[in-house]
């Protein structure tokens, strides 16, 4: 395929490039460490050389020649960078609503250093052509992206796509994303030939039967507004098929957006024998429930749906227990025309990279349904290892993949200063305490000044 | 009315006061009706829009009718292609008619929730006439107007709502209704045409109709789309009427007086036998037809804000 040109590339040299900066020499002071492993008690200077943690330690004196930047970070809360492994990039296809660009953007100022982007472009990211374009337009950037490519070609559910060549060109799962692979014949073998180099198969789990037509979760809301319903029983009865498909062939399935109290309790039932299955959960999931569609706002139209408060209570007890392993954000730009729409007419999905950690402090971190080490779990270390990349390690001689955090930091979401490309988010008008304030990753960092 | 009240979106949540009042002023304008010209000046000078993305003859001339008795100036926009397929959004076409500076809109649209969207874009009111399988206000007053005419109060009346309950706005919209009347509601269906979870609506509901017409004073009978039958909702219109088709048989062996209702338009001998929908023993139909009119009426003077 011969590779496009796009004014963007022109932009990415210029403009883009001012968001972050080469991380030469960062001298970070008084940082408290949250690593989802260890439980500092005392807070940590760092200094940064080139992109590694040259030195840590309690005080670092710096000379008066000193002649790198020094960030005081009291009272700020220094993390491994956050890595959502479900958004949609829609580059190539629909750049009006999110270039890969457009979207690294958004993902620093969520805190996220690294993405999975889902294949659901257009045209279909299944060959190693659209994977190098991706990591392309990627390259010498802050943020990492992590491919996934589509299980089957086109994502149509019939023929496998050359997956060992699309490991070799950077794809680290594969997924057909938006909708389920119906045969479960095609599936298995996708996951035994997966196996073989153990990548994840990542399932988008919806029986296309059960759902169809559905708009909004089934349940008494649907029926007071006469809107067709997506049960749940859709997600439910393809993850108890895939969970089963994973134990036969004995390889590894991911359950993407997980959404329903039957499906968290398969895979917990899962995790129990042993069998090879992991889930992420994105924030709308276990925040908002199917009682704001009564507003019509397509805002809240996604799939999975927005479900009952008991689906809520059981993600929100599956991120508790460790049955739900991730957390992911299923960012989905898609323009403000498309949403403004009757609710029918609408099409799926919200964008969520930058309202996330307001979430998470808020739902679950506030409540004390996590603590921060966690949440670091399932904002890295968990994320990182369901898709085999090792995880970033705060540590002497570690590479500098960083996401800095102010607890005290009280922002309100407004949707038009967001850097998306797109605008469809409900969260429009939240406050939240708590937010990120800068990242570093890939020998750049951004911090200490708006990242827009 | 509500003194803040501009649109009639549904009948969900609104308090009995205001379906009194909105009932109490059709049977003003009922009289209006009988007049030599029945006609009043009531909404001089004012414009309404009867837009209609989905096909629909008595509501659009009962609500065209309504307007034309009140003297407005009327607009009508028909189509039965969706409006996205048109290319114009839902939204261009409100903003049109904003600019057209209209008073009035009343609207009908295959997806639930298009009025509530509509209400964002323009200033002017919003008259709900049918959105997807959401809800049906006017029709829903207009049978209660037609029960009130037989029945003296709604409280304890027994109404059985017999049909495709699950894609049904009149279902709904009655359901709200009469219940905020204090009547008593019931459902009779086959199962896989009762919504999820209705039962948190807390009604009886019937899978018997003999049973359900035993029980009803009131038989809400309503239209059996055709196509449901290759979706699986039952297996043939043979086994829907032989089960739950109403018939003279069942009536003449419940051996009581009993109230016929049907929105139409009417499948004839599929849901409803053809002599009792046009039985005067029995049926109202053409009654609701008529009541139509005289709720559209006092909906329309309601919102307006005129004083008469």
């Amino acid at each position: 395929m011969k590779k496009p040109l796009r004014k963007s590339q022109t932009i990415k040299n210029t403009k883009e490039m001012s968001n972050f900066k080469p991380a030469k020499k960062v001298l970070l002071k008084n940082a408290s460490i949250i690593d989802g492993q260890n439980d500092y008690k005392s807070t940590f200077d760092l200094l940064i050389i080139d992109g590694k943690i040259k030195e840590m330690k309690p005080e670092i004196v710096s000379s008066s020649e000193f002649d790198g930047k020094i960030f005081d970070l009291s009272n700020k809360l220094l993390l491994p960078g956050f890595l959502d492994m479900h958004v949609h990039f829609r580059e190539p296809g629909r750049e009006d609503e999110e270039t890969i660009l457009s979207g690294a953007r958004a993902a620093m100022t969520g805190g996220f250093t690294a993405v999975c982007t889902m294949p659901n472009t257009q045209p279909v990211t299944d060959n190693r052509e659209i994977v190098e374009f991706i990591r392309d337009e990627i390259s010498n950037h802050l943020i990492s992206i992590y491919p996934v490519a589509a299980i089957t070609r086109g994502q149509k559910g019939d023929e496998l796509v050359e997956m060992a060549e699309l490991i070799d060109a950077g794809v680290v799962a594969f997924s057909d994303d938006g909708k389920s692979v119906a045969n479960s014949l095609v599936l298995r073998r996708a996951m035994e030939y997966a196996r073989m180099f153990d990548v994840p198969i990542i399932e988008h789990c919806e029986d296309a039967g059960l759902a169809a037509g559905g708009a909004m979760h089934e349940g008494f809301v649907s029926t007071n507004l006469g809107m067709p319903g997506i049960p749940s029983i859709a997600e439910d009865v393809v993850v108890a098929r895939n969970i089963q498909l994973a134990e036969y062939t004995k390889s590894k399935i991911h359950i993407a957006h997980i959404s329903s109290a039957g499906a968290v309790e398969l895979v917990r039932r899962a995790k129990e024998k042993n069998i090879q299955v992991t889930a992420e959960a994105a924030p709308h999931h276990f925040t908002l429930t199917d009682e704001t569609i009564r507003s019509f706002d397509a805002n809240f139209k996604m799939n999975p749906p927005l479900r009952s408060q008991k689906h809520i209570e059981a993600i929100v007890a599956g991120l508790k227990d460790g049955t739900i392993d991730a957390i992911a954000t299923d960012h989905a730009p898609h323009s403000i025309e498309e949403k403004q729409v009757e609710f029918a007419a609408a099409p799926f999905g919200i964008i969520g990279l930058e309202t996330a950690i307001g979430l998470i402090i808020k739902q679950l971190i506030k409540p004390g349904i996590l603590n921060w080490n966690q949440a670091v779990e399932k904002l890295s270390i968990n994320p990182y290892r369901i898709i085999g990349i090792p995880a970033p390690q705060i540590k002497e001689r570690g590479i500098a993949n960083l996401t800095i955090i102010d607890p005290e930091a009280k922002w309100k979401v407004n949707k038009d200063e967001l850097c998306s490309k797109s605008r469809n988010t409900p969260f429009d008008g939240w406050e939240f305490k708590g937010n990120v304030i800068g990242v570093f990753n890939n020998c750049f960092y951004s911090l200490g000044e708006k990242q827009k | 009315m509500q003194e803040n009240r501009k649109h009639l979106l549904g009948l969900e949540g609104v308090p009995a006061e205001e379906i009194k009042l909105i009932l109490d002023t059709a049977e003003s304008f009922k009289e209006v009706l009988d007049r030599p010209i029945p006609k009043v000046p009531t909404l001089r000078g004012k414009t309404i829009v009867n837009l209609f993305f989905e096909a629909s003859t008595r509501t659009r001339f009962s609500f065209e009718l309504a307007e034309k008795r009140l003297s407005a100036d009327t607009l009508n926009f028909s189509t039965t292609a969706s409006s996205v397929k048109k290319g114009e959004t839902l939204r261009d076409t409100a903003q049109n008619i904003e600019a057209m500076k209209v008073d009035m809109v009343v609207i009908r649209h295959p997806a639930s929730g298009a009025p509530h969207f509509l209400r964002h874009w323009i200033k002017g009111s919003v008259i709900n006439a049918g959105d997807g399988c959401h809800e049906h206000p006017t029709q829903a007053l207009l049978d209660m107007k037609t029960i009130q005419g037989i029945h003296n109060e709604f409280k304890g009346l027994r109404v059985a709502i017999v049909g495709d309950i699950i894609h049904s706005r009149v279902a709904r919209s009655n359901i709200y209704g009469l219940t905020t009347m204090g009547a008593e509601v019931a459902l009779c269906a086959p199962a896989p045409l009762i919504p999820y979870e209705a039962e948190k609506w807390n009604l009886k509901t019937f899978y018997n109709v003999d049973d359900a017409i035993a029980w009803a004073d009131v038989l809400m009978v309503l239209r059996i789309q055709l196509e449901r039958q290759s979706q699986n909702f039952f297996p043939t219109l043979r086994e829907y009427h032989n089960y739950f088709g109403i018939t003279r048989e069942r009536l003449e062996k419940a051996n009581k007086k009993i109230t016929l209702m049907h929105p139409g338009p009417i499948n004839r001998g599929i849901e409803l036998d053809s002599d009792l929908a046009d039985d005067p023993e029995y049926s109202v139909i053409l009654d609701q037809v008529t009541n139509g009119v005289a709720i559209r009426m006092a909906i329309l003077y309601l919102l307006s804000g005129e004083t008469k």
